[in-house]
């Protein structure tokens, strides 16, 4: 039976709990309205949820469950000496079987072994389907009948409903956490193995990034070394640069648009900023690979400064544009939110506009600008697309803005990108960068979120 | 009513001449020819119910009402004889002679000492750090707040409760030494106790500032000032000595609004 139609019967079923709960509700208690403590749809979403919930938990626990049981089962139906394989071969085996079983061409002409495997592996499959639909919905009519005995006049079926959604919500928000916590594990497993090959310490305080690593032993000029210094050097000098067009940029734009701008100029402006932030971060790297990059080139010419085509500049003043709508944005509504009372307090006391900007509205606002810009730090670091394209690929350890350089997503993209082992140290170091990564953009946000709460004034 | 009544200084010479002011917003017309004197080293009170106007004439007086867009003041205010409303007064010089204290205490997110350092400072009133040490202090004396919180001057005002951040805008507002003091409903947030040290704050102001208050309780005005003026829809209905207005007004509409039958 299709997975499809099972739903259908189980959403059928729900839908049918639902119209007994309020029949049953509406007729029985008709004669006592009074009594009735929930509304007579409360008794209906009641059986319903009993139904729906208890059989999707069934199925996705059934799916989950029964792809291992049935090759276990299936090994276990195997000889001993094809059981006795290592378990590389012995996967590669159970690969045949599934593949013949569903039709697929198999690596090698099968043996009858095999073939007699595949047809129990399509046996076993064919039950266990049987054996879900057979579950979930008798689990379904089950609780359709134990959740209509309990309605009663009396019966808190609001109560009751709201609790579950309660719960369902309360799954649905831990669905995300878990996710994000199934992806730090991930890293700090990857991690861990590529740490087992590259001391920890060789990786952190390295002056060398040369990833490539020998597949012979008589391979030239792959010695592979990880020291990844100029890497977050790079980094931190795009980043920088980035910062310094953004901040002043973004902050004037704001501190106009929140205390000059007539509310037209604002409703103007501030969705063509924001427009910014919307323009694909591929637009961008093109943008800063072949029209800002030799521009800057021909400019070093003119003044007699050896500019590399690609440079950080270049990548660090595109990204410092493409981050201006987070810090103009964000700053422009924390001005904003700075009452008028305070403006018109500065202002009675002969304050000046520019007076009562500096000293009273952009302290108030402080906690949210210094957010802002931090979120706008944390989105350089993580931004690839632009650097991949303009700031090119060597890790040369500068402090020299006109000289290529590169940074961590860079080379997480290059050290993942292709056809690639997924056991040597070169792919291995992309998960150690993407850990540094992660760690120091969630301490980045985790600080921002904290000097906004702790500094943040309260205004009724 | 003739001028001679509506005029009545009461024992005290003009500090404030207003003549013939209309204010619009945008086409609406807020306030209509309104005349009236504001006696120096006096309280004159503005009653008035809700939307008469008398907020509008009050932010008139420093030009606060320059901050509004499509607001247009016509006629004439004299403060010491200077005109307020031409073109080529400076509010920001203006408004440090004629402070303001707002309806809801509204203290800067700033510590105590640099709350009150703030207009001085801006203003170069002090050449020191000494004077403007003595000047915090003294203004925080004057506002009757300087026990209260000498001990904690570097915490942030906003910690302060309502009534005292409401002393600390008052202790702001005189430490740039204005002449007159405009007070906004300066009670309206305040609980019955600091309403009653704000009100003792302002007969002891009286002595050295001309101080005009919009209040919307008549007690209140009853209680500490020696003049009132009546609103009612944008139009100055009826000045006087205060006892007089209370006891014995002589328009129709004032005598609704004290009793209570509108407003």
């Amino acid at each position: 039976m299709q997975i499809w139609i099972l739903l259908s019967l189980i959403v059928c079923l729900a839908g049918y709990g639902h119209i007994l709960g309020r029949r049953r509700a509406v007729s029985i208690f008709q004669t006592d309205v009074i009594s009735l403590h929930s509304l007579p749809f409360y008794h209906g979403a009641y059986i319903a949820l009993w139904v729906l919930i208890p059989a999707a938990i069934s199925i996705v626990f059934w799916l989950t469950a029964q792809g291992p049981i049935i090759e276990n089962l299936v090994i276990s139906g195997l000889s001993p000496a094809t059981q006795a394989l290592p378990s590389d071969r012995l996967s590669l085996v159970l690969h045949d079987i599934v593949n013949i079983a569903s039709g697929d061409i198999p690596t090698k002409e099968p043996s009858l072994e095999i073939k007699a495997a595949a047809e129990r592996f399509s046996q076993l499959k064919g039950l266990s389907n049987y054996g879900m639909v057979v579950v979930s919905l008798g689990l379904g009519i089950g609780c359709i009948w134990m959740a209509q005995r309990r309605l009663s006049p009396e019966f808190r079926a609001r109560n009751q409903v709201e609790r579950i959604i309660t719960f369902v919500m309360i799954a649905a928000s831990t669905i995300a956490i878990l996710t994000t916590i199934g992806i730090v594990l991930s890293l700090l497993f990857e991690a861990w193995r590529f740490f087992l090959r590259v001391p920890l310490d060789d990786f952190l305080f390295g002056l060398h990034w040369s990833p490539q690593t020998a597949i012979r032993a008589d391979q030239v000029g792959a010695s592979g070394s990880f020291g990844a210094i100029p890497i977050f050097a790079g980094t931190l000098l795009i980043t920088v640069i980035a910062m310094c067009v953004a901040v002043p940029l973004g902050l004037m734009s704001a501190i106009y648009m929140s205390e000059y701008a007539s509310a037209r100029t604002r409703g103007v402006i501030k969705p063509l900023l924001e427009v910014l932030a919307g323009v694909p971060t591929v637009v961008y790297g093109f943008f800063a690979a072949l029209t800002v990059a030799p521009f800057f080139r021909g400019m070093g010419e003119g003044i007699g400064l050896d500019v590399s085509s690609e440079s950080a500049l270049a990548a660090g003043i595109v990204m410092g544009i493409m981050i201006i709508p987070f810090v103009s944005s964000l700053s422009d509504d924390v001005m904003n939110a700075v009452p008028q009372t305070l403006r018109d307090g500065s202002f009675a006391l002969g304050a000046t506009k520019s007076e009562t900007i500096k000293q009273v509205v952009l302290p108030a606002a402080l906690p949210g600008v210094v957010g802002a810009v931090l979120l706008a730090v944390s989105r350089a670091i993580g931004e690839t697309m632009i650097v991949v394209m303009a700031a090119g690929l060597a890790a040369n350890l500068t402090a020299n803005p006109f000289e290529a350089v590169t940074t961590v997503t860079v080379q997480i993209v290059t050290l993942l990108v292709g056809d690639q082992e997924f056991d040597s140290s070169k792919t291995l170091a992309a998960f150690a960068l993407g850990l540094v990564l992660f760690f120091v953009t969630l301490a980045l946000n985790v600080f921002a979120l904290r000097f906004v709460r702790k500094y943040r004034e309260k205004y009724d | 009513m003739a001028d001679g009544e509506r005029f009545n200084m009461v024992a005290a010479e003009a500090k404030v001449l207003v003549r013939d002011l209309n204010v619009y917003y945008g086409d609406k017309q807020a306030l209509f020819d309104i005349e009236l004197d504001i006696g120096k080293h006096q309280v004159t009170s503005l009653i008035g119910p809700s939307g008469c106007g008398k907020s509008t004439f009050l932010r008139c007086l420093n030009r606060m009402n320059d901050v509004i867009d499509g607001c247009r003041m016509e006629g004439s205010i004299k403060v010491d004889g200077d005109e307020v409303l031409d073109a080529s007064i400076d509010p920001v010089q203006l408004r440090r002679r004629v402070g303001m204290v707002f309806q809801k205490p509204n203290p800067f997110p700033k510590s105590i000492y640099d709350n009150i350092a703030y207009g001085p400072r801006i203003h170069g009133l002090v050449s020191n750090q000494d004077e403007l040490d003595e000047l915090v202090q003294s203004s925080l004396e004057r506002a009757a707040l300087w026990d209260e919180v000498k001990d904690r001057l570097h915490q942030p005002g906003t910690g302060l409760s309502g009534g005292q951040q409401q002393r600390l805008c008052i202790a702001r507002a005189i430490a740039v030494r204005p002449d007159v003091i405009l007070m906004d409903e300066p009670c309206s947030a305040l609980d019955p106790i600091a309403t009653a040290r704000v009100e003792e704050l302002i007969e002891e102001l009286k002595k050295a500032y001309s101080i005009v208050i919009v209040t919307h309780s008549m007690q209140q005005a009853a209680r500490i000032s020696q003049r009132t003026a009546f609103f009612h829809l944008g139009l100055l209905v009826e000045v006087g000595v205060t006892e007089q207005i209370f006891t014995a007004p002589r328009d129709e509409r004032t005598q609704g609004y004290i009793t209570g039958r509108f407003g």
